[in-house]
């Protein structure tokens, strides 16, 4: 049988049989980039808001770098957060190198700037007129940026996908964060990098599938909140 | 892998406490890190030991597994506890220079030169690896370097050096990648290179090239553990470093060592020495 036939019967039969390692890396994976995404809206949504309803100098250099940090690569931020979390850097004292709340800290870098953009963009298209309306009809501004992030929440459920999909799949930041480490920072991706050097194509496939179907679990789920109602 | 589990689950709720409770440094004497090399993690050697250990002590053990470069490196800083590396003639460096202390023969196993069966730099059943090298580097074979510092790397920068060839060229490719990955590079490419016989003995089921070359003294793969200063940084835990350096090198570790392998590959991986000195071998 070919190798990828292999990789998913076995995929299959991890899944099937439970391997508790197996859902455990996909466990922490979830848990991670869930945790990263979550706290990548508290960041990101306010400072996309602001960014796109009012008006200072340097707005245009603002945006401009939110948007390049929407392309931020991986291992570009796992270096430099790396080097802040080491014994002899800056953050050192936290001893949180090697730790899933490392990780989350790099792919909360990562995301962040994703859902600033996208709610950026998302608020932005509402009509200017409608915020004006809502102004004259008494709204304070905190009502109003209310209402718009609700008026805006299809494409801003887009910006969650974007920023969980970013994270759940990078590997870069995870390797040099994480370490990982057996059973507390190996997650799906990094164990793929693993077995792959292993030369354990089967399982690293069957992993990578598992993965997958995590994605797709997940997006599914936002895509049904998203498009309920619209029907 | 429940307390595994439960303490991922910790630092999960630490990590969401973070901004409110920025003190999250408890406890963490009891965790040694461990910068070691892929091969180590690849063979699955620590997968074994390090549960061992932690059971014994009740210490944590953070398993680093980059290059055996980046591994003294970051000893050399003071990231890691402990090292547990293969590349003797930078180890001793590391030494000279005190950011290393205590360097003591663990294991070794040795490395192979594979290539293509029809072997064109004629190279098969010849004694001396120096002499295999000045032919690969004669015929211009295609010859697949990791190119990445690994102990590996050094080794093999080491025998170039003996057979007075500088490599390079077209023939001459740099993965920069662990062995697994180079062994794919030059099956695929149908390529000499140098690999420990442990990573080789794992991707048999991938691999179809020969062995042409072995048993030659400077083949011999030897890995060493080595404690860290404590003084190229802080937090080192010199005596969790100090506990795992003793536990790889006692007598019931050396033993699981000696018949690790057996039951997947049909011979062991590596040949336990401690107590040995270079010389002896």
């Amino acid at each position: 049988m070919s190798l990828f036939g292999e990789g998913l019967l076995e995929a299959l039969r991890l899944l099937v049989a439970g391997d508790p390692e197996v859902w455990q890396i996909a466990w922490l994976s979830l848990q991670i980039s869930a945790t990263a995404t979550l706290l990548s809206l508290l960041i990101g949504v306010p400072i996309g808001a602001l960014l796109a309803l009012s008006r200072f100098p340097g707005r245009a250099l603002a945006v401009s770098l939110v948007n390049t940090g929407m392309g931020l690569p991986p291992v570009v931020v796992g270096l430099f957060v790396t080097i802040l979390l080491w014994r002899n850097g800056a953050l050192g004292f936290l001893e949180l190198l090697y730790t899933p709340a490392a990780m989350i800290a790099g792919q909360l870098v990562i995301a962040a700037p994703i859902v600033t953009g996208l709610t950026l963009a998302a608020v932005q298209q509402v009509p200017e007129a409608f915020r004006l309306q809502m102004l004259g009809l008494g709204a304070s501004r905190i009502q109003m940026i209310w209402v718009l992030l609700k008026e805006a929440r299809l494409p801003m459920l887009a910006a969650v996908m974007a920023g969980f999909g970013g994270v759940i799949s990078e590997v870069g930041a995870s390797m040099m964060l994480g370490g990982n480490i057996k059973g507390s920072t190996r997650v799906l991706t990094t164990a793929t990098v693993l077995e792959t050097g292993k030369g354990n194509f089967d399982l690293a496939i069957a992993l990578s599938v598992i993965l997958l179907v995590i994605t797709f679990l997940v997006n599914w789920a936002l895509s049904w909140i998203q498009q309920r109602r619209r029907a | 892998m429940m307390m595994a589990r439960s303490r991922a689950g910790l630092w999960l709720a630490l990590a969401l406490a973070l901004p409110s409770s920025p003190a999250p440094a408890l406890a963490r004497s009891n965790v040694v890190i461990l910068s070691t090399t892929t091969s180590t993690q690849d063979s699955g050697l620590l997968d074994v030991l390090v549960p061992m250990f932690e059971r014994k002590t009740g210490l944590t053990v953070k398993t680093i597994s980059v290059g055996t470069g980046q591994a003294l490196a970051l000893a050399a800083r003071g990231e890691a506890d402990v090292t547990l590396a293969h590349a003797p003639s930078v180890e001793k460096k590391y030494v000279e220079e005190g950011k290393m202390s205590n360097r003591r023969l663990v294991m070794y196993n040795d490395f192979v030169i594979i290539g293509p069966p029809a072997d064109p730099a004629k190279i098969r059943g010849v004694p001396k690896a120096v002499e295999a090298l000045k032919r690969i580097a004669e015929s211009q074979s295609r010859f697949v370097s990791r190119g990445d510092k690994s102990g590996t790397h050094v080794l093999e920068h080491g025998l170039w050096k003996q057979a007075g060839v500088e490599p390079k060229g077209a023939w001459y490719i740099e993965s920069g990648q662990g062995m697994g990955q180079t062994l794919g590079i030059a099956n695929d490419r149908r390529a000499y290179t140098l690999t420990d016989r442990g990573t080789y003995l794992a991707f048999q089921k991938r691999v179809d090239l020969p062995i042409l070359v072995e048993k030659d003294r400077p083949l011999l793969n030897i890995y060493s553990v080595m404690e860290v200063n404590p003084a190229n940084g802080p937090r080192v835990n010199a005596a969790g470093g100090r506990a795992f350096a003793e536990f790889i090198l006692a007598p019931d570790t050396q033993a699981v060592i000696k018949t690790f392998g057996v039951d997947k590959y049909g011979q062991p991986l590596f040949v336990p020495i401690a107590g040995k000195k270079d010389e002896d071998l």
